[in-house]
C-alpha cells in the first residue's frame, strides 16, 4: 500500500470528486444514491429499527412469562409477540444486518475499488427490502401471525376460513414478506460475489482480502444457494393456504415433513448467513486491537467456506423427532459434528491470534472477546443438541432457545455492535463516547448470559419453548431470565442513546483510530464518494503490521490510553506536504 | 389450569430419571457437558490470560504472525476424533432408546388441539391422564387429528412429533413410581402451554386396583356423584383450555375460542344452523360431533370430536347442566 | 514513502476530469473487460439461484408424483400436448436466434442484431399466448389447483383416464411451475425489449454488447427450465 497509482479517477459529476460521501443533503440524495456507503447506511437505519421492534417483542415475551397464567396479554397474544419477534429478528435484522448493512459499507472500501460491482441492483436490494417490510407491517396491522418464525404446516398452511384446523392470524402478507426479503438478500449476494472476484484493487489478491471480505464472500455464496429454496417453499406454503394445493397438508393428501425438510434446507444454511460475517467482523477487529495478522489467516478464511457448504448438509437435525428413518437420523447426526471442526479452526485461531499480540481493549475489542467466549457456549451446547440421544430429550425446550441465542446474540448481534462500534467513525467520521459504550457493552454481556444461561437449566429440565404458560417449578428460571432481559434491554438502549449522542455532537474521528494496517483505514475519514482519492495498489497484506509505515498506522491515531503513541498528531512532515499541495 | 404439583428434583440440571430410557441420555449428557466445560474453561482462560498478559504497552511491538501448520492440523485433527466420541455417545443411546421391548403393551396416543388421549388395550380412553404400571415395557402408537403436536415425557428424556396423517412411536419401560407430565413440545397454537398430561406410575398392585375401574368413575361416592365426576372429566378433557375453568367462556377476563357453557342448558342458542334449544341431545351432539351446530361467532377455531362412553357423557352433561 | 501510503495525502493530484473510458464504461469499472467480466459472472450467479429456485419445485413435483403415479398419469392427459409441443419448438427456435442476436452483436452488425431480437421477442409472445388458450380452457374446465378443482365432464379430453379426487394437487403443481415460468418469460421481454431499444439507438457494438449477451444467458434458462417442465408436465 505504499505505492498509489496515477490513473486518473473517474466522476461524472461536478461536485468535488474527493469530497465526504456525506456531503450531499437532502432525502433525495439518499433516496436515488448509487453509493454502496449509503445504501448501506440506509441499511443499518432499516435493520435497527427493526432490531429494536423485535427487542420490543422479545421484552413483552419476557414480561408475560415473569409470573405464572397472564401477566400482561392472554394467550393468543403471546403467541403473535414470540412469533413476530422471530421473523422481525430473522427476516427484518439478522439476516440483512451484517452483510447488507456493514458489508454494503465496508466490502468496496476493503477491495480498494469504487463500489459494488452492480450499484442499481444494489439499491434495488434495499428497495425490495422495504417492500418485503411493508407486507410484513402490513400482516402486523391486521392482527400478526401466531405461527411462529417457522410457518410449520399444517398449522400455518389449513386456513379455518377454508375448514382448516391450522391458525387464523394474517400469515400469506408475512410469508410473502419472507418470500420478497428473500430477493433482496440473493441479490446482495449476486453483487458482492461479483465484487469480490471482478473488482478487487491491483496488489490485493485473495490472500490479501480481509477475513471478513472473506466472510461475506462465503456468505454470499449460501445466500444464493439456499435463499431460493426459502423463497419456493414459502410460496409453495403461501398457495397451499390460498388455493389449498395438497403438498403439505395431510387433509389433503400432503405431508406435513416434506415442509421441514424444505423450511430447513434454506434454514439452516441461512444460520451461517448469520454467523459467518460475525465471524468476519471479530476475525478484523482481533487482527486491529491485538496488532498482528490474525493467527492461521488462511485456515479462518477456508474455514468459513467450510461452514457454508457444511451448512448444506445438516439440515436433517432439526427433524430428528419428527419422524425420519434412522438411518437418515443417523448419517444428519454425523454431518452435524462436522460442523465443529470449522467451529473449533476458528476458535483455536481467534484465541491464538492474541497470544504475543499487544491488545488493546477499547469498545470494539470488548465485543469481539465476548463474541468468541459466547460463541463457544453457543457452539458447545450446540454438540448438545447434535448427539442424537441427548437431542431427543433437548429438542424444542428452552436449551434450544438458549442454544441459538448464544449463537444468534452472543454470535452475530455481538459481531454486529462490535462492527458498529469498530467501522462507525470511518462511515459517520464521528467518535462516540468510550465510557458510554463500555457501560452499554457490560448491560449486555451480563443482561444477556442472566436471560440465556436461566434458560439453559429450565430447558434441561424440560419446559418446552413456546409456552404461555408454565408449571411451578419453572418459575423461578423465568423470572431470573426475564429480570436479565430488562438489563439486556437497558444495555441495547444505552448504546442507542450513545451512537445518536455520538452523531449529534461527537468529535470529529480521525483517519485511522485505531491504528489498524487495513485498507479502508488509509482513506479519509469519512471516504470520498468513490472510496479513495487515488486507486490504490497494494503492495503488502491488510494485516501486515510489521510491514506497515508508522504513518500509516499512527496518523490520526488516537487511543485514549495511550496519548505517548502519537497523541492523534499528524507527523509535522506530512502537514508541510499537504500545505504545498492546497 | 395447571394444577399439577411440582416435582422433587434428583440433579439440578435434569428432572428425576422415571423410566429406563433415561440413564443412556443422562450419561451422554453427563459426558457432552463435561466435556464443555472443560473446553469452556480452557478457552476463556486462555483468552483472559492473553488479554492481560499481552496488553499493549508503549513501545512494545507485537511478534508478525507466522505459519503454524503442525498447530493447525492439530487442532483440526484433535476435534476430529473427539466428534467420533460424541457421535457414537449420542448414536448408541438414541438406538437403544428406538428399540421396542419384546411384548411391550401398545398405548395409542391421540393428540389434538389441546389434549392428549390415551387409548389402552382395552378399548378405554382416558384423556389428559396416563397410567403406566412400574416395571412393564409399553410402546405409544402416536398421532394427531389436526397439527403437529410432540409427545415430550422430560422424566423419560423421550419425546416424538406426532404427525397428522402418519404414526409415530416411541418405547420405554418406568422404574420409578410416581407422578411425571407429558408435555405438548411442537408448537400447536392457543393453547399449546395447556396441553399436559399427568403421568401416573403405579406399582402393580395399585395398577391392577386402577385398571379394573378403567372406564368408570374412580373415587368416594360423593366424588362420583354424575355432575362431580362429570367436572373432573371435563378439566381432564381439557375442556377448561377452550370453555374457560367452569365452562364461564373466558380466561382472566378474556373470552376464551370455545362458548360460555355455564347456564346454557335449557336456553336458545344461536347457532350456525339456526337457532337450537339446548336441550341433552343438543350438548351430546356437541361433543361427540361438534361441528354440526356451531355457536354463532365462534366458527373460526373449530372443536374436535370427543369419544366417550355413555357413562362419561351422562356425567359431563349432568355437570353442565350444574353449572348456572 | 510514507505520505504516499495515505490516500488523503495528494487530495488536490485527481479531479477525475472527463472519462476514464468509452461513454458506455461505467464510473466504477476500471476497464471494459473487467466491467464485461463483471456482468457476465454476476450473470451466471444469478442463474444458480434460478436454478435452485426451480428445482424446490422439481423436488415438490418428483415427491408429490411418487406419492400418486396414477394421479400424475391421468391427470396429464389433460394437458394438450400439440399445444405444448408447439411451444417447446417455438421456444427452442427462440433461444436459437438469441444466440445469433448475441453473434450479430459480437460481429458488430447492428441491423441483424436487432431482427434476431425482434424474431425473439415475437417466439416469446407467440410463447405467451398458446399458454393464454392452454390456460382459459383449464379454467373453464374446471381444472384449477387444490380446493377449486371442480372438472366439468363435458369440457375433458374425452377417452383420458378418470381423474382421482386429488388432481386438483396436479394441476396447483402445474399452474405453479408453468405459472412461475411464464413469469420468467414475460420479464424476459420486458428486457428482450430493453436491449433491443438500446440496440437501435446504436448503443452497441464489437466492443460494447454485454446487456445482449447477458439477457441472451437469461432467455436461455428460461428455455431450459421449460425444456423439463414439457416432459415432466405433458408427456407423464
Amino acid at each position: 500500500m505504499a505505492a498509489i497509482t496515477t490513473t486518473p479517477g473517474a466522476h461524472h459529476d461536478d461536485a468535488d470528486p474527493n469530497a465526504s460521501f456525506l456531503e450531499k443533503k437532502g432525502l433525495m440524495s439518499w433516496l436515488v444514491t448509487l453509493d454502496h456507503k449509503r445504501i448501506g447506511i440506509m441499511y443499518l437505519i432499516s435493520v435497527t429499527i427493526a432490531f429494536l421492534l423485535g427487542g420490543i417483542f422479545a421484552l413483552l415475551v419476557r414480561a408475560e412469562l415473569f409470573t405464572r397464567g397472564q401477566t400482561l396479554f392472554d394467550a393468543d397474544t403471546y403467541n403473535k409477540m414470540f412469533s413476530l419477534h422471530g421473523v422481525v429478528m430473522v427476516f427484518l435484522f439478522i439476516i440483512p444486518s451484517i452483510p447488507a448493512g456493514l458489508g454494503n459499507i465496508m466490502l468496496p472500501v476493503q477491495l480498494g475499488t469504487k463500489d459494488v460491482a452492480f450499484p442499481r441492483l444494489n439499491l434495488l436490494s434495499l428497495y425490495i427490502y422495504w417492500f418485503g417490510a411493508v407486507f410484513g407491517l402490513y400482516s402486523m396491522i391486521n392482527g400478526g401471525v401466531d405461527t411462529g418464525w417457522t410457518f410449520y404446516t399444517p398449522y400455518a398452511s389449513s386456513d379455518p376460513a377454508h375448514g382448516g384446523v391450522g391458525s387464523a392470524t394474517s400469515v400469506i402478507p408475512m410469508t410473502l414478506a419472507a418470500f420478497i426479503m428473500g430477493f433482496s438478500s440473493i441479490l446482495t449476494g449476486v453483487n458482492f460475489i461479483a465484487t469480490v472476484h471482478k473488482m478487487r484493487a491491483p496488489g490485493l489478491t485473495w490472500r490479501r482480502l480481509t477475513l471478513f471480505t472473506w466472510a461475506l464472500y462465503a456468505t454470499s455464496i449460501i445466500q444464493i444457494l439456499a435463499t431460493p429454496v426459502l423463497a419456493i417453499t414459502l410460496l409453495l406454503l403461501t398457495m397451499e393456504r390460498f388455493l389449498g394445493l395438497g403438498i403439505f397438508d395431510p387433509r389433503l393428501g400432503g405431508d406435513p415433513v416434506l415442509y421441514q425438510h424444505f423450511f430447513w434446507f434454506y434454514s439452516h444454511p441461512a444460520v451461517y448467513i448469520m454467523i459467518v460475517p460475525g465471524m468476519g467482523v471479530v476475525s478484523d477487529i482481533l487482527a486491529t486491537f491485538s496488532r498482528r495478522e490474525p493467527v492461521g489467516y488462511m485456515a479462518i478464511a477456508a474455514s468459513s467456506l467450510g461452514l457454508a457448504l457444511l451448512g448444506f448438509l445438516v439440515w436433517g437435525h432439526h427433524l430428528f423427532v419428527a419422524g425420519m428413518s434412522e438411518w437418515a437420523t443417523m448419517v444428519f447426526s454425523a454431518l452435524t459434528f462436522l460442523v465443529a471442526i470449522p467451529s473449533g479452526v476458528k476458535v483455536f485461531n481467534w484465541v491464538a491470534t492474541l497470544y504475543k499480540g499487544s491488545i488493546s481493549l477499547q469498545s470494539p475489542m470488548l465485543w469481539a472477546l465476548s463474541f468468541v467466549f459466547l460463541f463457544t457456549i453457543g457452539g458447545l451446547t450446540g454438540l448438545f443438541l447434535g448427539m442424537l440421544a441427548v437431542d431427543v430429550h433437548l429438542h424444542d425446550t428452552y436449551f434450544v432457545v438458549a442454544h441459538f441465542h448464544y449463537v444468534m446474540v452472543g454470535g452475530t448481534v455481538m459481531g454486529f455492535v462490535g462492527g458498529l462500534h469498530y467501522w462507525w467513525p470511518k462511515f459517520t467520521g464521528k467518535m462516540y463516547e468510550e465510557g458510554l459504550a463500555r457501560i452499554g457493552w457490560f448491560l449486555v454481556f451480563i443482561g444477556f448470559n442472566v436471560t440465556f444461561i436461566a434458560q439453559f437449566i429450565m430447558g434441561s429440565r424440560g419446559m418446552p419453548r413456546r409456552y404461555y404458560d408454565y408449571l411451578p417449578q419453572y418459575e423461578i428460571f423465568h423470572q431470573v431470565s426475564t429480570i436479565g432481559s430488562w438489563i439486556l434491554g437497558l444495555g441495547f438502549l444505552v448504546l442507542l442513546v450513545m451512537f445518536i449522542r455520538s452523531l449529534m455532537n461527537g468529535k470529529p474521528a480521525p483517519r485511522n483510530p485505531w491504528g489498524s494496517a487495513a485498507l479502508e483505514w488509509l482513506t479519509p475519514t469519512p471516504p470520498p464518494t468513490f472510496n479513495f482519492v487515488k486507486d490504490p495498489v497494494l503492495t503488502r497484506g491488510q494485516y501486515d503490521y510489521q510491514l506497515a509505515t508508522d504513518d500509516e498506522l499512527y496518523e490520526g491515531f488516537d487511543d485514549p490510553l495511550f496519548p505517548g503513541l502519537r497523541g492523534g498528531k499528524a507527523p509535522a512532515k506530512k502537514a508541510a506536504a499537504e500545505g504545498d499541495h492546497g | 389450569m395447571l394444577l399439577f404439583q411440582p416435582v422433587e428434583s434428583d440433579s439440578f440440571q435434569l428432572p428425576p430419571s422415571m423410566a429406563d430410557t433415561a440413564p443412556p441420555i443422562d450419561k451422554a449428557y453427563d459426558f457432552i457437558f463435561w466435556f464443555s466445560v472443560v473446553f469452556t474453561v480452557a478457552v476463556t482462560a486462555a483468552l483472559l490470560y492473553f488479554v492481560a498478559k499481552y496488553k499493549r504497552k508503549p513501545g512494545v511491538k507485537p511478534e508478525p504472525t507466522g505459519h503454524f501448520m503442525k498447530l493447525e492440523l492439530f487442532w483440526t485433527i484433535t476435534p476430529t476424533i473427539f466428534i467420533f466420541f460424541l457421535f457414537h455417545a449420542g448414536f448408541t443411546g438414541y438406538i437403544r432408546n428406538a428399540t421396542a421391548a419384546e411384548g411391550a403393551t401398545e398405548i395409542r396416543v391421540r393428540g389434538k388441539k389441546w389434549s392428549w388421549e390415551f387409548e389402552y388395550p382395552t378399548g378405554d380412553r382416558e384423556p389428559g391422564e396416563l397410567t403406566l404400571e412400574l416395571g412393564r415395557p409399553y410402546k405409544m402408537i402416536l398421532s394427531s387429528e389436526d397439527v403437529i403436536h410432540s409427545f415430550f415425557i422430560p422424566e423419560f428424556r423421550m419425546k416424538r412429533d406426532a404427525v397428522p396423517g402418519q404414526y409415530s412411536f416411541i418405547q420405554f419401560t418406568p422404574t420409578k413410581a410416581g407422578d411425571a407430565h407429558v408435555f405438548c413440545a411442537e408448537y400447536c397454537g392457543t393453547s399449546h402451554s395447556g396441553m399436559i398430561a399427568t403421568v401416573k406410575i403405579l406399582p402393580p398392585a395399585e395398577y391392577k386396583e386402577w385398571e379394573k375401574k378403567l372406564g368408570g368413575c374412580s373415587g368416594t361416592p360423593e366424588e362420583c356423584e354424575p355432575a362431580k365426576w362429570g367436572e373432573r372429566l371435563f378439566v381432564k378433557n381439557g375442556c377448561t383450555t377452550c370453555h374457560g375453568a367452569g365452562g364461564s367462556g373466558e380466561i382472566s377476563g378474556s373470552k376464551t375460542v370455545g362458548p360460555k357453557l355455564a347456564g346454557v342448558f335449557g336456553h336458545e342458542v344461536q347457532t350456525t344452523a339456526g337457532v337450537v334449544q339446548a336441550d341433552e341431545n343438543y350438548l351430546r351432539e356437541s361433543i361427540l360431533r361438534p361441528n354440526a351446530k356451531i355457536v354463532a361467532g365462534y366458527a373460526t377455531v373449530q372443536m374436535p370430536p370427543f369419544v366417550m362412553k355413555d357413562a362419561q357423557l351422562d356425567a359431563v352433561i349432568a355437570y353442565l347442566k350444574s353449572l348456572k | 514513502m510514507s505520505s504516499e501510503a495515505t490516500a488523503a495525502a495528494d487530495a488536490h493530484d485527481d479531479h477525475g476530469h472527463g472519462h476514464h473510458g468509452p461513454k458506455w464504461l461505467a464510473h466504477h469499472f476500471d476497464t471494459p473487460a473487467q466491467q464485461f467480466d463483471a456482468a457476465k459472472l454476476g450473470m451466471w450467479v444469478f442463474l444458480a439461484q434460478e436454478l435452485l429456485f426451480f428445482s424446490g419445485l422439481f423436488v415438490a413435483y418428483g415427491v408429490y408424483r411418487s406419492w400418486y403415479p396414477e394421479m400424475f398419469f391421468a391427470a396429464s392427459h389433460q394437458l394438450d400436448k400439440i399445444m405444448g409441443g408447439a411451444n417447446t419448438v417455438v421456444l427452442l427456435f427462440s433461444s436459437f436466434t438469441a444466440a445469433m442476436a448475441v453473434r450479430s452483436a459480437q460481429l458488430g452488425k447492428q441491423k441483424a442484431t436487432g431482427n434476431f431480437i425482434l424474431i425473439t421477442i415475437v417466439c416469446a409472445c407467440f410463447f405467451l399466448v398458446v399458454k393464454y388458450l392452454e390456460y382459459t380452457h383449464k379454467i373453464h374446465a374446471g381444472l384449477l389447483p387444490g380446493r377449486y378443482f371442480h372438472p366439468h365432464a363435458e369440457h375433458l379430453v374425452a377417452g383420458a383416464p378418470a381423474l382421482p379426487a386429488n388432481a386438483g394437487s396436479f394441476f396447483g403443481i402445474y399452474f405453479m411451475m408453468t405459472g412461475i415460468h411464464g413469469i420468467h418469460v414475460i420479464i424476459g421481454i420486458g428486457v428482450l425489449i430493453w436491449v433491443w431499444i438500446r440496440n437501435n439507438r446504436g448503443e452497441f457494438s464489437k466492443e460494447y454488447f454485454t446487456p445482449v449477451d447477458i439477457v441472451a444467458l437469461y432467455w436461455h434458462l428460461v428455455d431450459l427450465v421449460w425444456i423439463y417442465l414439457f416432459p415432466l408436465l405433458y408427456l407423464v
